[in-house]
């Protein structure tokens, strides 16, 4: 009982000083007829070195040894060695929730800092301390433009992630909400007039993901002015904020908010999660803003400190009625990323998102020139696209995988209509080499 | 030590960085040419350093937390208890960590093993049929739990709109239940600190979908009358939801599923000893009893003929997805950790000594402050500031004069049915000189209260900063970082 | 705190004194020292018509949120801007200066069904004021 300091000394010493005979007098409110009297049936114990081996065992069960051109939601990127050093140091991740300012300027300063990093990614006023992740942040945008203007239709087009889709879809299921999935065009991104012809006067949002799900880049601008003349919120999702190291932030185009994902930000994959949730807004929207907020204030000798703020908000005051019923966020995975991007800072994020785009326009110039295989969508990109390898793309993908490569994520199960398409990804964890042996075998086929 | 660090932005100096990119033989695209109209040409405020100022920054300022590997950290209804480092060891391994959720099934065979093996240790620990691990917190467990209730009573046609929720429930249940589309009803708590049958009765119809019930409740106490609640609301096809918030006190001691439980959620992030993380992230498994299985969110994992595992997401009942991929797959694989780690013997352990801690706290403390529930407690025990309010001195003062002397204070103000509550978990993870501290502490801040209120009323004095101006930052919000006007 | 003769007080620890047919209403210093300091006052707008016991807006402090009634039937005919601008003031004068809005009154009988200062002092007493 390694983790359990008392002795049986010690516990004989604590029961006689609170005057019962036994540990079983402590529980005796529990009534007889309920209490479990068989051992449980679970492994363990073991010791640590036992433990160790068999979770290497089971990791060694997972096949790593592939060449992975898979994004789709989760991106690989490069985590430098400091973060996770620095994140999983015990002032930070035995930490609770900053209730108590003045033993927790460490968690608040940063995730100030993370507030203020988010908000000049996206170009918005106000960002939050974190959601659970990206598609639970759309649905959560989607909540809160209902709470702001009661209306019941929102318009999320198909081109959107379709895990946030399912994710919005469960969370709309008894609030009566309307969810409108318009189609996309040639170029692979959102059928723009068929929004326009749906949007009526119930339109609560249009949520537009860009780079969208088949990584091409959306027109939040067109989207943003088409929620304004319905008096809607315009709401702007990545799955890679990379990206929006060189494209144009949602509030340069007017969005009302934005969401999405920012594992790519020194967060592993860690097959799924955790992963982090991000939302941001423009200033009118706070406070309606779902999650923690912290803000800047002082203490009584005037120095600066951090403290949650707006908490009325939040549903240990509001209950029923908080903006939301997050309570634990995803902390320490925006702490992974305030370091990232910290680290690589103004230069080296835009460096690395160029690299991003630089292998993958290589990898599309490549597959453009082979007769068999063709770009599906020629809208511009940035680090994925849809390739149509011309016959069914999961036995396609199965196998490359005998070749070790993993080419991407075949469609068809999501999109029936692109039965023969791979959603290819191209981090700057690929090089060059990788590229041609992935269009080698793909021509191969 | 330093007891203040400027924000990032303001140690930034042009030109600096961290990072180089890895070289590469592909072409250099010019991304303004490339993107055209959506080209960004700058992020104005992004900091630039080096990497050995973003380590000192982050050190510095991780400084300036109380964590619980410093000390006690007795938060109620939090469980702040020691995080096992082999569980952060094992979550980093490359293994886990470089797994994606994309990846052809044959390819993460561990992870989904670690999964369906931890649904199943989850089972037997509280007596469900079958676990959902998908949630990534507590709030979002309750909420994918009563969709499934929802769900089930659509499915048998009723239309029941109604949650019953105790008074002394965390805020969370009530905002769960709102997302779900259910109307709220509040049920009073007796004076014993139970549920209050009678207006339990009362308040019983057709139309309740379920009560949410926390077990130990948030005053740290069992509800005696668990199997008789269960019976009434089983009685008028309502189902009864735990909030598994507190399950450290019921470990190999009693299962929800034996009580009469139709759907729990657990906290991994509490119970089962990941790291709080300053905030998150977390887990929120649910536990459903077999009536409630199918509607569980999907993809469910499942063995294959031939003991492979595959995903099933072709669930027709299910109430659909409630987050991207399979849930925190990081946190899982800690708690899995964590169970081996202990085994069976392990886990009752932790009960019984969390619970031997909580009551050795509640009789040491009681001949100075005010203890409203005066009985045996579970894992952790709720007391107030009447005894101290005549002097002036409140919970909050309390509280803040307990960090003086190195500790993190208890939750306080919640339960929201005691006035000036002070609520205490210690965990199984305090060795006993550390609880004795404590109570020395909490008897010294009596006698402050005394002798010298004014004293405890000005806490804290030796923190990195002093009582901060809430009303400041909430009347005039400054959520971000600006350059000073140049 | 001495609570004015002038005006009448409800179970809701509102206040409101009403000459020649106009009613001046806001929260007393009680509400304002449990809810402690004030960061957000948000008011009716003006020609907005009140039940008696309608809930006219919320005033939020750092830790709590109260919804404020109205204490008569009537029509709003001001409300008090410089709330907006500095919530502060509830806390500060609760009974002057910092008044939520004005009221045209319909039906004065309604005001005999509310507390005298008196009444009031007593009331919160058996609160439990601590």
């Amino acid at each position: 009982m390694r983790y359990i300091p008392l002795t049986e000394n010690e516990k004989r010493l604590m029961l006689d000083g609170i005057g019962v005979t036994s540990i079983d007098d402590l529980f005796e409110s529990i009534p007889s007829q309920l209490r479990f009297k068989r051992p449980l049936q679970v492994a363990g114990p073991m010791s640590e070195l036992d433990v160790d081996r068999h979770m290497a065992k089971l990791a060694g069960m997972n096949q790593l040894s592939c060449l992975s051109f898979v994004g789709a939601g989760a991106y690989q990127h490069h985590i430098p060695a400091h973060i996770p050093q620095l994140a999983t140091r015990s002032e930070f991740s035995t930490a609770y929730t900053p209730y108590q300012p003045e033993i927790s300027q460490g968690t608040l300063q940063s995730v100030f800092e993370y507030q203020t990093l988010i908000c000049e990614l996206t170009g918005l006023d106000i960002a939050n301390a974190s959601l659970y992740d990206g598609a639970t942040a759309t649905a959560e945008a989607m909540l809160m433009a209902n709470r702001s203007n009661s209306r019941k239709t929102f318009i999320i087009p198909k081109t959107v992630h379709p895990e946030y889709r399912l994710v919005c879809r469960t969370y709309a299921k008894n609030l009566g909400f309307n969810l409108i999935e318009v189609g996309f065009t040639d170029d692979g991104t959102t059928d723009m007039k068929a929004a326009a012809d749906q949007a009526g006067d119930d339109l609560s949002a249009i949520i537009i993901q860009s780079p969208n799900f088949f990584g091409c880049i959306e027109n939040w601008e067109e989207a943003s002015s088409l929620a304004k003349a319905r008096g809607a919120f315009s709401v702007a999702v990545t799955t890679e904020p990379l990206s929006l190291a060189l494209i144009k932030s949602p509030g340069e185009y007017g969005c009302d908010l934005a969401v999405g994902e920012a594992q790519s930000f020194g967060v592993p994959v860690s097959f799924g999660g955790p992963a982090l949730g991000y939302m941001a807004a423009l200033t009118k929207h706070v406070r309606n803003m779902p999650g923690r907020l912290v803000g800047e204030t002082i203490d009584k000798n005037g120095k600066r400190g951090y403290v949650l703020t707006l908490a009325t908000r939040e549903q240990h005051i509001r209950r029923e009625k908080a903006t939301s019923n997050i309570c634990t966020n995803e902390g320490l995975c925006a702490l992974m990323a305030t370091i990232y991007l910290s680290t690589l800072g103004k230069r080296g994020l835009r460096d690395l998102a160029g690299l991003n785009l630089s292998l993958a326009v290589h990898a599309r110039a490549a597959l453009q020139s082979s007769r068999k295989l063709k770009l599906r969508f020629n809208g511009v990109g940035f680090n994925e696209f849809v390739v149509d390898v011309g016959m069914d793309a999961r036995k396609a993908h199965e196998r490359l995988q005998n070749e070790g490569i993993i080419a991407g994520l075949p469609l068809g199960d999501l999109y029936p209509e692109l039965s023969t398409c791979l959603l290819l990804c191209f981090t700057e964890m690929v090089r060059r080499e990788d590229i041609d042996c992935l269009v080698h075998e793909l021509e191969a086929l | 030590m330093k007891l203040q660090e400027k924000l990032i932005f303001e140690k930034s100096r042009p030109g600096r960085t961290g990072y180089e990119v890895p070289t590469t033989t592909a072409k250099p695209i010019d991304p303004a040419a490339y993107f055209g109209k959506f080209y960004r040409k700058d992020i104005p405020e992004f900091p630039e350093l080096s990497e050995p100022e973003v380590i000192r920054h982050f050190v510095n300022l991780s400084k300036l937390n109380y964590s619980i590997d410093e000390g006690l950290y007795p938060l109620g209804s939090c469980t702040m208890k020691y995080n096992p480092k082999i569980n952060e060891k094992v979550a980093a391994m490359e293994g886990f960590c470089a797994a994606h959720p994309y990846w052809p099934e044959r390819q993460v065979q561990g992870c989904m093993r670690i999964i369906k093996e931890l649904e199943e240790m989850l089972c037997e620990i509280t007596g469900m049929s079958a676990f959902s691990l998908q949630p990534a917190a507590g709030a979002h467990g309750e909420l994918t739990g009563m969709l499934m209730v929802k769900a089930y009573h659509d499915s048998r046609g009723e239309n029941r709109d109604i949650v019953l929720i105790p008074d002394s429930a965390h805020g969370t249940n009530p905002s769960s239940a709102h997302i779900c589309g259910l109307h709220v009803v509040q049920i009073a708590s007796n004076e014993r600190g139970g549920l209050n049958i009678e207006d339990l009765g009362k308040n019983l119809s057709p139309k309740v979908a379920a009560l949410m019930i926390t077990n130990p409740s948030t005053l740290g106490l069992f509800e005696e009358e668990i199997g008789t609640i269960a019976k009434m609301l089983h009685d008028v096809g309502a189902q009864l939801y735990m909030d598994g918030a507190n399950m450290n006190a019921l470990l190999g001691k009693v299962r929800p599923g034996d009580f009469g439980v139709d759907v729990l959620h657990i906290n991994l992030h509490k119970t089962f000893s990941t790291p709080h993380g300053g905030g998150g992230p977390g887990a929120g498994p649910v536990g459903v009893a077999g009536h409630l299985e199918k509607f569980r969110p999907v993809p469910i994992v499942e063995e294959a003929p031939g003991g492979t595992l595959r995903f099933n997401v072709n669930r027709l009942d299910s109430i659909g997805k409630v987050k991207g991929f399979f849930g925190n797959f990081g946190i899982i694989v800690r708690a899995y950790t964590y169970i081996l780690n202990m085994g069976p013997e392990g886990l009752k352990a932790i009960a019984e000594t969390a619970v031997l801690n909580a009551n050795y706290l509640r009789v040491k403390l009681k001949p100075r402050f005010n203890l409203p529930y005066d009985r045996i407690c579970m894992h952790e025990v709720v007391f107030d500031d009447k005894r101290q309010a005549p002097k002036g001195v409140s919970t909050l003062n309390i509280a803040k004069r307990l960090m003086d002397y190195g500790f993190h204070p208890p939750t306080i103000y919640f339960p929201l049915i005691v006035g000036g509550a002070l609520m205490i978990e210690p965990t199984e993870s305090e060795p006993l000189e550390e609880l004795d501290r404590f109570i020395a502490t909490m008897n010294t801040i009596a006698d402050e209260a005394e002798t010298n209120p004014d004293l405890v009323k000005n806490a804290p004095y030796t923190t990195p900063v002093l009582k901060l101006d809430e009303a400041r930052a909430a009347r005039t919000p400054v959520l971000r970082w600006k350059p000073a006007a140049k | 705190m001495n609570y004015p003769q002038d005006r009448r007080y409800t179970p809701e620890h509102e206040w409101i004194s009403v000459t020649a047919g106009v009613g001046t209403m806001g929260i007393t210093d009680f509400a304002q020292r449990e809810l402690g300091d004030m960061v957000l006052v948000d008011l009716p707008k003006v020609g907005m018509r009140l039940e008696a016991h309608q809930s006219i807006g919320t005033i939020e402090s750092v830790k709590a949120v109260s919804d404020v009634y109205s204490p008569v039937s009537g029509e709003v005919i001001e409300i008090n801007e410089e709330l907006g601008k500095a919530p502060e003031k509830l806390n500060q004068d609760p009974h002057g200066a910092a008044w939520l809005i004005k009221i045209k009154v319909s039906s004065p009988v309604e005001l005999e069904k509310l507390m005298t200062s008196d009444q009031y002092e007593d009331y919160i007493q058996q609160k439990g004021a601590h």
